[in-house]
């Protein structure tokens, strides 16, 4: 983790989008009115899902909606690694997990291939579409090594499958999310050995358990 | 009350104090950093650990820990020794050792703490964080390297002051200081941070590398760039002043202290008028005090007295104004003397009418409060802040009549004319409802009201609403010499012309200005005489200049807008050939052959007191809250909006116009407000 600064280039303005707008006002109408700024995390992320980051002329755009002082939305944004402070390639972002079980497993691997493929991390790449970043547990690590790109996991990559994929969405492809070795979510690799008996599956097992305060009372 | 054993030591105490608290009854003391009494409890420092029974068997942080019944605390153990050694040494890890170069050094919280609990030397060999220094605006100065993240300033901003500027961003080791876009912090109290912060970080940009604390003569006074009267300390080295802080009393400035009166003592070191001068052949000529005082006796005794006029100016203390009294209408039978050059029309009546009777500190107990006429973020900001803490803390609710303006806090605004007292009186709803429902409502009543023509006509209307409603009726004054002058009946008697009358064309033939500088007196044609400290408005009019002192190189008495009276103190002398005010007026006396019965400043305070009861009685505010004004009025009150005097809070007094901190700041308000208008 570095120090999180805004961009140095920031556009004139911020607008939001009708339906990032009607989405917001979903958000605000959850909390009391005289602590709508409760919903400026949503918000940020709803700007950033417009966006693909967020911008300066927002921040003062939401600090406005949410009638809270602009410094408070930036202490906010600039807290949370998962706001993107700068533009980030309009095509792919990539976030290679390089905590310990993706280390172990070859993460280090996958970046070699983006940082050939794309150039520096956390840079734009040159023709604006793509960028890669290395970010902590993204929580998959039974898939190790994996990446998040856009809103979707790619697991058990191998360096060969991670250039591919960077290549599709290159291509104009959307490659698919999900397991790269063949295996269906995070089941075990080669066959499955436990959990396979059907009546574990059928409700036969648990007809028998006894739920607490389900006997009628009295 | 439940008790507490502190250290073995059995302390009572009341609900819902902290732990740190009680350890305090007890007469321990706790170190901190980001704890203050007067900010709301953040505890990310940790340097208060303690140990408590019963809990878990590991130091907690006293600040954030309610205290409870039978509970034991222990403040020295080893194991919170070590505890507190351990968190100063993790926050030194990244504190930069240039303490010696350090604006700090001296009055350093982290100086003074690391002597206690700090190690000699230190175990992290790795590299210390850097931090870029931060643009908060001409009084702060950041050296972000220092930082140890206590966020009291940001506290202080948002909590106290009510103007959210300052932020903590980042995390974890990147955390950072910072206003937003490091645009300047807006506040009138922004200077406090500086005091607030523990560290080096934040200093006063001002006074950067000017002094060492333990160089200054300390004096304790009373500031008058407002009519609150805030506690100071005004520190000297030498023949000049180089700082002005804040002292605690709780009763008015609390510790706070704004920009203002902490900043603008620069201005006592420029555009000083140290010589007489005398103007001839219209240019201003050096002269010597012979020949100034006699110039000056020699035009008051050629002169018709029906023809003379004194006006006594903001900074004016009560003695010179009492001696001024003593000789222009005593001795020479003068009638137009008058203390208001703003033009207020007030005083002459009972001395409840011209005062703020509720007390400042009332302003803690009222429960429904109503602007007239002021905007009290200009007019007094640590009032202000009161105010803002009695919305924050009780949501006490506030209106105004008058322009509106953001006082940092919600404020119903009920119209800008003194109609909207009429309609306020007939209405039901709304503000009028909560102020019937109010058991202690204060109406305050600024010069905007009264500073006008038609100012007794409002004050008529505002005083019988008052009456009315059973609100206290409060006055609140900008200028530090206005109610002593009230007091001592320094307005025209006997058909005598006021200030402004004065000022006018044909309105005299001599005019002797007491420090008055923001009167107009481009339609005058009158012989001016001016003593003052500054070479300002009226020094540039005068034909005569007779430099006196500041209220820093004096002493001096200062009726505050509660009736309060204060002594200012001396801290340095006055400048060159520069005397006291009472001291000219006395020689002045001698040379017109009407000599004033006192050699010393202390025969003219016994006089003083003599004349004067209310002088005497020191100290304390004497206004009644169940005062009922009575003002007559036989005009009604005109349509114009009812706006503050005050329209640039930093160039109000010649010392803050002199001042190259308040002229920077006035700069970057009225830059500010350009910008707002892109």
């Amino acid at each position: 983790m570095s120090v999180r600064r805004l961009a140095k280039d920031q556009p004139k303005g911020f607008a939001f989008s009708k339906e990032t707008m009607k989405t917001a006002q979903w958000w605000i109408a959850k909390y009391p009115p005289e602590r709508k700024q409760s919903a400026v995390i949503p918000i940020l992320w709803l700007v950033q899902k417009q966006e693909g980051w967020v911008c300066e002329p927002a921040i003062r755009a939401i600090a406005a909606l949410l009638e809270m002082p602009v410094i408070r939305v930036l202490e906010v944004v600039t807290f949370y690694t998962m706001f993107m402070l700068e533009p980030v390639g309009k095509t792919a972002l990539i976030q290679v997990c390089g905590t310990t079980p993706c280390m172990l497993r070859g993460a280090g691997d996958l970046m070699a291939v983006c940082k050939d493929k794309i150039g520096p991390r956390d840079k734009l790449s040159a023709d604006g579409k793509f960028t890669w970043q290395e970010v902590e547990c993204l929580g998959a690590c039974c898939n190790a090594p994996m990446a998040q790109i856009n809103d979707y996991y790619y697991e058990d990559l191998t360096p060969f499958e991670m250039g591919r994929i960077i290549d599709d969405f290159a291509a104009g492809k959307k490659p698919k999310p999900g397991s790269y070795d063949g295996r269906k979510s995070s089941e075990p690799k080669d066959a499955v050995h436990t959990l396979n008996d059907p009546s574990l599956y059928d409700g036969s097992k648990a007809k028998n358990l006894k739920l607490p305060n389900t006997e009628p009372v009295g | 009350m439940p008790i507490a054993k502190v250290n073995g030591k059995e302390v009572e105490f009341e609900p819902g104090m902290t732990v740190l608290q009680v350890a305090e009854m007890a007469g321990e003391e706790i170190p901190r950093f980001c704890y203050h009494e007067r900010l709301s409890i953040a505890g990310n420092c940790r340097m208060c650990l303690v140990e408590v029974k019963p809990g878990p068997p590991k130091p907690q942080a006293s600040c954030a820990l309610p205290a409870a019944e039978g509970q034991e605390i222990f403040t020295d153990t080893p194991m919170v020794q070590k505890a507190r050694k351990g968190v100063m040494e993790f926050l030194l890890i990244n504190h930069p050792l240039d303490c010696p170069i350090c604006d700090q050094g001296g009055e350093c919280d982290l100086q003074d703490q690391a002597m206690g609990y700090g190690r000699d030397a230190t175990r992290f060999v790795e590299n210390k964080r850097a931090v870029e220094d931060k643009y908060m605006g001409p009084v702060i100065k950041t050296v972000m390297n220092r930082c140890i993240q206590c966020t009291r300033c940001v506290r202080f901003i948002t909590e106290v002051a009510g103007v959210p500027e300052i932020g903590l961003i980042s995390r974890g080791e990147d955390v950072e200081i910072t206003t937003y876009l490091e645009n300047a912090v807006t506040s009138e109290l922004s200077g406090n941070v500086n005091d607030l912060c523990p560290v080096g970080a934040l200093t006063h940009k001002p006074w950067a590398f000017n002094y060492r604390p333990w160089e200054l003569k300390r004096t304790e006074s009373i500031d008058v760039m407002d009519a609150l009267g805030s506690a100071i300390r005004v520190d000297a080295r030498g023949s000049e002043v180089m700082r002005v802080l804040p002292r605690t009393q709780e009763d008015i400035n609390e510790e706070w202290l704004d920009d203002k009166a902490r900043y603008a003592c620069d201005g006592l070191l420029r555009q000083r008028l140290d010589k007489p001068y005398i103007r001839e052949n219209g240019k201003l000529k050096a002269a010597t005090w012979d020949e100034a005082l006699a110039a000056v006796a020699a035009k008051l005794s050629a002169s018709n007295a029906g023809r003379i006029g004194v006006i006594a100016g903001d900074l004016a203390d009560a003695e010179s104004m009492k001696a001024a009294l003593d000789l222009f209408r005593g001795k020479l039978g003068i009638a137009s003397l008058d203390c208001r050059q703003d033009g207020a029309q007030i005083g002459g009546g009972a001395r409840e009418e011209y005062l703020f009777n509720a007390t400042i500190a009332g302003i803690d107990e009222a429960d429904a409060i109503l602007l007239i006429g002021t905007n009290p973020r200009l007019e007094a900001p640590v009032l202000n802040a009161r105010i803002r803490r009695a919305w924050v803390s009780r949501g006490v609710p506030v209106a105004m009549i008058g322009t509106a303006a953001d006082l940092t806090y919600p404020v119903e605004h009920l119209g800008d004319t003194a109609a909207a007292i009429a309609s306020l009186s007939k209405s039901k709803k709304g503000f009028a409802e909560k102020l019937k429902a109010a058991k202690r409502p204060m109406v305050i009543v600024g010069s905007g009201a009264f500073a006008r023509e038609d100012g007794a006509a409002i004050l008529a209307a505002a005083g019988k609403f008052a009456t009315a409603i059973g609100a206290s009726w409060n006055v609140l004054h900008t200028a530090a010499s206005r109610v002593g002058g009230l007091d001592l009946g320094f307005i025209p008697t006997g058909g005598g012309k006021s200030a402004t009358e004065l000022a006018s064309k044909g309105g005299a033939d001599v005019l002797f200005l007491m420090g008055a500088d923001e009167i107009d007196l481009s339609k005058s044609k009158a012989f001016v005489v001016y003593m003052g400290t500054h070479g300002d408005a009226g020094a540039h009019r005068a034909d005569v200049i007779l430099p006196s002192a500041a209220w820093t190189e004096k002493r001096g008495l200062y009726v505050n807008t509660e009736g309060r009276v204060q002594h200012g103190e001396r801290a340095v002398y006055p400048k060159g050939e520069a005397k006291e005010d009472w001291a000219i007026i006395r020689a002045l006396s001698d040379r017109l052959g009407a000599t004033l019965p006192y050699n010393t400043q202390d025969q003219l305070r016994e006089a003083l007191y003599a004349d004067h009861s209310t002088f005497a009685g020191q100290g304390f505010p004497p206004g009644k809250s169940d005062f009922k004004p009575a003002f007559a009025s036989k005009t009604g009150a005109g349509d114009a909006p009812l706006k503050s005097r005050i329209t640039d809070f930093y160039m109000t007094n010649p010392i803050a116009r002199a001042s190259v901190t308040m002229s920077e700041l006035s700069a970057l308000k009225s830059g500010a407000k350009l910008m707002a208008a892109e």
